[in-house]
């Protein structure tokens, strides 16, 4: 055949391992789609990580979404428990169980009941197992934790060859099954679970960083597929597991190209006229006391008087004080309030870890459908968290907001000094718009600037602006660039007067000027009319001297004549003479 | 193999023993246990003791009831507190010291 066919299929599935769902948030995103079907998961840990939880939602995601039944078989906690514990996610064990969907079996041991008198097996536990799965058809299992085997069951010899019988017996069951198991000091689980677990082991872990916890999730090892292998912060929240992955976040969001006013007229002529771009994400750095809150207050009146919907963060004023304090800049926030336009979520950073404010900052979020979000200050949030843990959540706030295609402000608390801009590097690179709000001080006085560090896809003004807070609001000034650097407050003015009195005294001196040559013009013009009365006589007197001379010659020539003819002389020849 | 209670003359008397063995499948364990224990109860309990053996290959059910996990177990239902043997029962002087039989009788 031609050359075209031996070309290869576009999508090529076949050698594809077949995945579980695990319905967890963001699980499922982290190992492109869940577990491996059809085989064993290590899920390790140490205590108070949240391993039986994420088993126990497997299960029950299992049943409840896909429906794939399940068996849950404790070692650790009774049936009663289980139901309680599971019950605080919102998860009905219960109802599941009696619908037949799960099969929850607490196996008890107590190794001071036990004595062991010669060769065994735990075929009783693979019977016990086995009748769970065929009474209702299950396709997920969990155990949780085996480990509890070893502390209930003298020989290990013994055990761990019915450990490994154990997985094999799962996969050709065809079960995806979860284990869980407790971390080891020097391997990943406390008995080495992980020799008989090749296909897939989930890492969980409870770390305590300046007395805030987080938890944190990393799949070691994925046998045969592509997984994120960072550490990524997970949640437990009142509806489940969410992990979070934060460099997984595409970049794919959708753009929306409207604009959306800053609520100060002059700030939007600086961004092209236009204002933000309606959800892009913008950040507001300043020094304390620069007017972080109120530029946020600003935009966030506008935009609910507007008609969008606006979700104020506030980690450092309560409510009521926001609205008193925005009152004095004529800002009257309490009528948006009150028509529910305008709402408020105030809470203390060190209140809970960042995961914590970051899940309840999602489901306000999710809750009140906002169009603009302003989270004020972002950056004493930061502070219940590492660097590391605030870029990441930072990362996924923004990102949340832009696939909703929420309009974002981040105030952002800088302390003085210059290194402003280098500070947020880390932050600056998620965000679009980029304010800065500086204090300059001199002259016995500290002024308050604006600019714009970067506004991305608009034209906008570089220009430093002089940020004026009043009893009627915000208002832009051009600053005065001067030798001595950018002047604001007093030395504007002084610069300002100082401008005005040249400006006049530059005035005056061309009146003066002006005037001057006026009488110059009119001295001239009367010596002119002097010297044209003076030339005039002159030319009087000139034709009246000529008048006479030629009245004299006449008469002379009269008298001539008259001789001549007295004396017979040649009248021609004398007549011609005397005309000339 | 059924329950099969293998019934002894003289029951329900002070000192009565009953003996349950768990076993899955006639496997050798299953049958070396068996065996053991009836030697070991013909020569210490003389006849009041009643041993009833459960198959959960056919009753995978009741593995639950009493906590079954290792296969062979031998569980002591009567006289009370109960007490769990695991294995062969090839031990005999495990298996007395488990059962709190003493030797000398």
């Amino acid at each position: 055949m031609p050359l075209k066919n031996h070309r290869p299929k576009p999508t090529a599935p076949a050698v594809r391992l077949p995945k579980c769902p695990t319905g967890i948030q963001g699980l499922d995103d982290l190992t492109s789609g869940g577990l491996p079907r059809g085989r064993p998961t290590l899920v390790c840990g140490g205590a108070g990580c949240g391993k039986t939880l994420l088993a126990a939602e497997f299960l029950v995601r299992g049943a409840t979404q896909f429906g794939e039944p399940g068996v849950f078989m404790s070692f650790e906690e009774t049936a009663a428990e289980l139901n309680s514990n599971v019950a605080s996610l919102g998860f009905d064990l219960t109802g599941l169980v009696r619908r037949k969907k799960i099969v929850v079996d607490y196996v008890y041991i107590e190794r001071s009941e036990i004595q062991e008198t010669g060769e065994y097996d735990l075929e009783g536990l693979f019977v016990r197992l086995n009748h769970a799965i065929d009474s209702i058809g299950a396709k997920r299992v969990v155990l949780d934790t085996l480990e509890a085997l070893f502390a209930g069951l003298p020989n290990e010899a013994i055990l761990r060859a019915e450990l490994r019988r154990l997985f094999r017996w799962l996969k050709a069951k065809g079960v995806t099954a979860v284990i869980t198991a407790e971390r080891g000091r020097e391997q990943l689980t406390r008995h080495g679970l992980e020799e008989y677990v090749s296909d897939c082991v989930i890492l969980l872990d409870h770390r305590v960083h300046e007395q805030i916890a987080t938890r944190h999730l990393r799949v070691v090892k994925y046998r045969g597929a592509l997984h994120g292998t960072n550490e990524f912060p997970f949640l437990i929240g009142e509806d489940g597991i969410s992990v979070s992955p934060i460099t997984l976040l595409g970049l794919d969001h959708k753009v929306p190209t409207g604009r959306i006013s800053t609520g100060i007229p002059r700030l939007d002529a600086m961004l092209g006229g236009r204002g933000f771009f309606r959800g892009s994400s913008i950040l507001l750095t300043g020094t304390p006391g620069a007017g972080k809150t109120s530029v946020a207050a600003c935009f966030a009146q506008a935009a609910a008087r507007r008609g969008d919907r606006v979700l104020f963060f506030s980690f450092e004023e309560s409510p009521s004080q926001i609205v008193r304090n925005m009152r004095s800049i004529g800002l009257r926030l309490e009528s948006l309030v009150q028509r529910g336009s305008l709402r408020f979520h105030a809470a203390r950073p060190t209140l809970c870890g960042l995961e914590m404010h970051l899940a309840t900052m999602f489901k306000e979020i999710a809750a009140f459908r906002p169009a603009v979000v302003i989270v004020d200050p972002i950056t004493s949030l930061l502070a219940a968290g590492t660097d590391h843990e605030t870029k990441g959540m930072v990362t996924r706030l923004v990102d949340y907001l832009k696939v909703g295609q929420v309009t974002s402000l981040f105030s952002s608390l800088t302390h003085g000094g210059h290194a402003l801009q280098q500070s947020e590097t880390a932050m600056s690179s998620l965000m679009d718009s980029w304010l800065l709000l500086q204090d300059l001080e001199g002259n016995g006085e500290r002024n308050r600037v604006l600019y714009v560090l970067k506004a991305r896809g608009m034209a906008h003004s570089n220009q430093v602006r002089e940020f004026l807070i009043s009893d009627r609001g915000i208002d832009l000034v051009d600053a005065y660039i001067g030798p001595s650097g950018v002047l604001t407050g007093a030395s504007r003015v002084a610069q300002a007067s100082r401008e005005a009195a040249e400006a006049l005294a530059g005035e005056q001196d061309a009146t003066r000027r002006t005037r001057e040559s006026e009488r110059r013009r009119t001295e001239l013009e009367q010596q002119i009319a002097a010297l044209r009365v003076e030339y005039q006589t002159e030319q009087g007197d000139l034709r009246r001297a000529a008048e006479q001379m030629s009245t004299r010659t006449r008469a002379k020539t009269a008298v001539r004549t008259e001789l001549a003819r007295l004396r017979q002389a040649d009248a021609n020849k004398s007549g011609a003479k005397s005309q000339r | 193999m059924k329950t099969k209670p293998v019934r002894q003359p003289s029951p329900a008397k002070a000192g009565f023993w009953h003996l349950r063995l768990y076993v899955a499948g006639q496997t050798p364990k299953s049958l070396t246990a068996l065996s053991n224990l009836k030697q070991i109860c013909e020569s210490h309990l003389n006849g009041r003791y009643r041993i009833e053996v459960v198959d959960l290959a056919e009753q995978p059910r009741l593995s639950k009831g009493d906590q079954i996990l290792a296969i062979p177990t031998l569980v002591r239902r009567l006289p009370p507190p109960m007490r769990k043997i695991i294995g062969d029962l090839s031990d005999t002087e495990r298996v007395l010291v488990g059962l709190d039989l003493r030797p000398a009788d």
